[in-house]
């Protein structure tokens, strides 16, 4: 990883910040967050380690972590964090990065007829607006 | 005789009712108790009462061990009317209850039979009192750093005259070099010149600069000191810092002060708030030394204050206590051996980096790199280097460099707005009062990249200086082409530490910092009396602490100024002086050169005072001459017999 300011604090770092409003430099990262999120066992970035990516500039890597569409916004992360970052803040900037150019984490017309059945509305509503 | 428990210590291994059964019976002992806490004030009363109630004439304390609790006891034998060098101690406790924890029954039976002998002592006691030696109350503190300034300036101002002694031509140490301070980040020369220039006009205060302690010989309270003041080549006397010759002066030298950043003439005053504020001539830089002429500083100064032929001088000093406050020195450059450090231009240490941001430095205060003036824009910190690392330097933290670093890139930062510093670390030790909120800031809003890892290489790249490192909380290897390089390099002794230590008579550590007595109860003693410790010669620490150390070392001075005369324990060696041959052997065997050879009276005499009792000179003596008050042959026969029963 070759690290420099433009890096560190570029402009993919620079989007992130103003959709998310979340300065990830408070990080100390102690691993509280990702103690105790329910998620983690379908993870492959554990959601401090996302944040370090962040952290380092290094978004690209964030971005195509699974981890940011495994996150449920249940704010059990940030409810805990001792230094008020907001990281399912975060985890909506990263997934809204890859969606506004038209790309889709979830296409409606792909989805299987038994999920389209028999997924309670509500679920399918929200990870619509969530997912594409 | 009085048996303590010490609530389980003592009475949970050994089987304290039948010691006292046992012992009650013995030649001598007029009556045996025993007390849950012999120590507290009842236990105290209770031997106070027995001792009236029995009209005895010693006493013997089973309880821990007497570096512990001698003198409490001897306190209340006396308060009691028995001469306390009739209380003996059986340490029944480190010596009994806790190395044998698992043998109760032979903890038990080794306590009975350290008991008979320190009964069979305490008869052949002699009734002594303590030695009275005077005491000069006057100070000699070496090095005049923050740490050696404020023990100076506490003990002057409390009417005591002190002698401050550095082998700096000035004074103020290395907080003359920093630029800003953490954690309040406020100039350093601000908040120092107002010490030295206090210490300097200070009519308590004699300053030696330019000056070392070549011996010093006496004992707490009554030390005489030679000092060595070098020749500095102007006569200060005549000088009045106008600073011509300075101006004049053709030839140029490294400057020490600027740790090389910069040159000076071979006549300067270090920095422009030096005090004192005098010049001195560096003879291996000046022209008329190295060549034989030149003179030009002799020519234009407008007081004839030039002196070559200016010779060292000795000074010869009493005073009664000593503080030493040699400071520290930064892990050599040839020593670090890694980093490139000493080989490439652009790799520096934290001294070095605070000349760069000094407003007097050698760039005026801008950041500039030392190769080639430019401004930096990516600058990687590495702390921890040489320290927490047996292998290659020393296993301790040096305490500070985690602040510094902190410090260094937020100032920084302030200096170049659009530059990114790096700092490598292992963990970030900021346990200080606002100090975590220090580091927490240059992370959080001055946007300071801290990467968890040690670096492994650094190498010049054309005019970069690239850093191989690891981030170890992301996994990831780290590649940095750098624009300088600052090492928060490791905090070792003063050059010099342990042969002062030698001089003095007391003791370092294996790297060279002062030992203190105790490391918690005792923090600022030596292992000597009468010499005591302050600063980062103890150990690295910052200035906060420096000066807390330096106080509370002057407290100790005054305490000792304030007794009318000191006590000396009196079970100090005798020479019969009938029997004395004055063969000299015990004179060798002293380790505290207490003993000297009489030689109009052909015998060996001991100094009371250096004596500390330690009885090398009684074994050492052929023809049983020297006898160790209150540890007399016979004694130690009986206390054998009482052991072997
Ligand atoms: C890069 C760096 C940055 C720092 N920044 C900060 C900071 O921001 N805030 C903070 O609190 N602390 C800081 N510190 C720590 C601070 O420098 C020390 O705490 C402080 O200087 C210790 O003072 P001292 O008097 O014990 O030692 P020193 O300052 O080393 O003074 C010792 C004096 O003794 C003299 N001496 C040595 N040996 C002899 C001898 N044999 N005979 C006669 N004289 C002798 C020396 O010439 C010197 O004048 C920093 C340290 C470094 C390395
Ligand atoms: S809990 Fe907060 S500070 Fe700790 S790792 Fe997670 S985001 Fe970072
Ligand atoms: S005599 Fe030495 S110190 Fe004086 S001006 Fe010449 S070189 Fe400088
Ligand atoms: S203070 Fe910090 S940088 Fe210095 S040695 Fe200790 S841990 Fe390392």
């Amino acid at each position: 990883m070759r690290l420099a300011r433009d890096v560190v604090r570029g402009e993919e770092e620079r989007k992130l910040r103003d959709i998310s409003g979340e300065e990830v430099r408070s990080c100390y990262q102690c691993g509280k967050c990702s103690a105790g999120c329910a998620m983690t066992s379908m993870m492959d970035l554990l959601p401090h380690q996302v944040i370090r990516l962040v952290q380092l500039g290094q978004v690209e890597e964030a971005l195509a972590s699974r981890t940011i569409w495994l996150c449920a916004s249940c704010l059990a992360c940030s409810a805990r964090c001792p230094r008020g970052v907001s990281l399912p803040n975060v985890m909506e900037s990263l997934r809204v990065t890859m969606l506004r150019p038209g790309g889709r984490h979830i296409d409606p017309a792909r989805l299987p007829a038994d999920v389209l059945e028999n997924a309670p509305e509500q679920a399918l509503v929200a990870g619509l607006r969530k997912y594409s | 005789m009085f048996v303590c428990w010490c609530g389980l210590n003592i009475g949970g291994v050994v089987d304290v009712p039948r010691v006292v059964e046992e012992i009650s019976g013995c030649p001598g002992v007029a009556r045996a108790v025993d007390y849950r806490y012999m120590c507290s004030d009842p236990g105290q009363q209770l031997i106070r009462d027995i001792i009236r109630e029995e009209r005895l004439d010693s006493v013997v304390i089973a309880a821990c061990s007497p570096g512990m609790h001698e003198s409490t006891f001897q306190s209340v034998a006396e308060s009691a009317g028995v001469n306390p060098y009739r209380c003996e101690i059986a340490n029944i406790r480190e010596q009994c209850s806790w190395p044998h924890q698992n043998e109760p029954l032979e903890a038990t039976r080794k306590a009975v039979e350290l008991i008979r002998a320190a009964v069979e002592k305490v008869r052949g006691d002699e009734a002594l009192s303590a030695l009275s030696i005077p005491v000069t109350r006057r100070a000699l503190v070496i090095g005049a750093g923050i740490a050696g300034m404020q023990a100076a300036l506490d003990i002057a101002d409390a009417g005591h005259e002190v002698v401050l002694v550095d082998r700096l031509p000035h004074i103020g140490g290395h907080m003359a070099q920093l630029s800003e301070t953490f954690p309040t980040l406020d100039c350093s020369q601000c908040i120092l010149t107002p010490k030295t220039s206090e210490v300097g006009r200070h009519p308590g205060i004699r300053l030696l600069t330019s000056s070392e302690v070549e011996s010093v010989s006496g004992y707490v309270g009554n030390f005489t000191v030679k000092i060595r003041r070098r020749a500095t080549y102007v006569n200060w006397d005549l000088c009045t810092g106008c600073g011509l010759c300075t101006e004049k002066c053709p030839s140029r030298t490294p400057s020490a002060f600027e740790r090389g950043l910069a040159e000076e003439p071979a006549i300067s005053i270090a920095f422009p708030q030096a005090v004192p504020h005098k010049p001195v001539i560096r003879p291996e830089a000046c022209r008329h030394f190295t060549k034989g002429k030149c003179g030009v500083c002799e020519k234009v100064c407008p007081v004839g204050a030039i002196d070559f032929g200016q010779q060292d001088s000795l000074i010869e000093e009493k005073v009664g206590a000593i503080v030493v406050a040699t400071g520290y020195d930064l892990h050599p450059k040839a020593k670090v051996g890694e980093y490139g450090y000493g080989v490439y231009p652009d790799v520096i240490d934290g001294l070095e980096f605070e000349r760069l941001n000094s407003a007097s430095g050698p760039t005026q205060g801008q950041i500039r790199r030392p190769s080639d003036g430019k401004v930096p824009k990516e600058v990687v910190f590495i702390q921890c280097v040489g320290s927490r690392d047996q292998e290659n330097g020393y296993p301790y933290c040096s305490k500070i460099c985690c602040m510094y670093t902190a410090k260094h890139a937020r100032l920084y930062k302030h200096k170049v707005p659009d530059g990114q510093p790096y700092v490598f670390y292992m963990d970030i030790r900021a346990g200080g009062k606002g100090y975590e909120e220090f580091v927490q800031h240059a992370t959080e809003e001055e946007g300071v990249l801290y990467l968890r890892g040690r670096v492994a290489r650094v190498f010049q790249d054309g005019e970069h200086v690239v850093v191989f490192g690891v981030d170890t909380l992301s996994g990831k290897k780290v590649e940095i082409r750098a624009d300088m390089v600052v090492l928060a390099t490791a905090i070792v002794p003063a050059s010099g530490a342990k042969e002062l230590a030698r001089v003095l008579k007391t003791a370092t550590d294996e790297y060279g910092f002062f030992s203190e007595a105790h490391p918690k109860l005792r923090p600022v003693e030596s292992l000597t009396r009468g010499i005591y410790i302050a600063g980062c010669a103890q150990a690295p620490k910052d200035i906060p602490d420096t000066v807390t150390q330096a106080g509370s070392s002057a407290a100790k001075v005054l305490t000792l100024f304030s007794a009318p005369r000191l006590s000396h324990s009196p079970t100090v060696a005798a020479v019969d002086e009938e029997i004395c041959t004055g063969c000299g052997i015990c004179v060798e065997a002293c380790a505290y050169e207490a003993r000297a050879l009489d030689t109009r009276r052909h015998v060996a005499v001991v100094n009371d005072v250096l004596c500390e009792g330690c009885g090398a000179c009684a074994v050492a003596c052929p023809n049983g001459a020297t006898r160790q008050r209150n540890m007399a042959r016979s004694q130690a026969m009986a206390m054998i017999d009482a052991v072997m029963g």
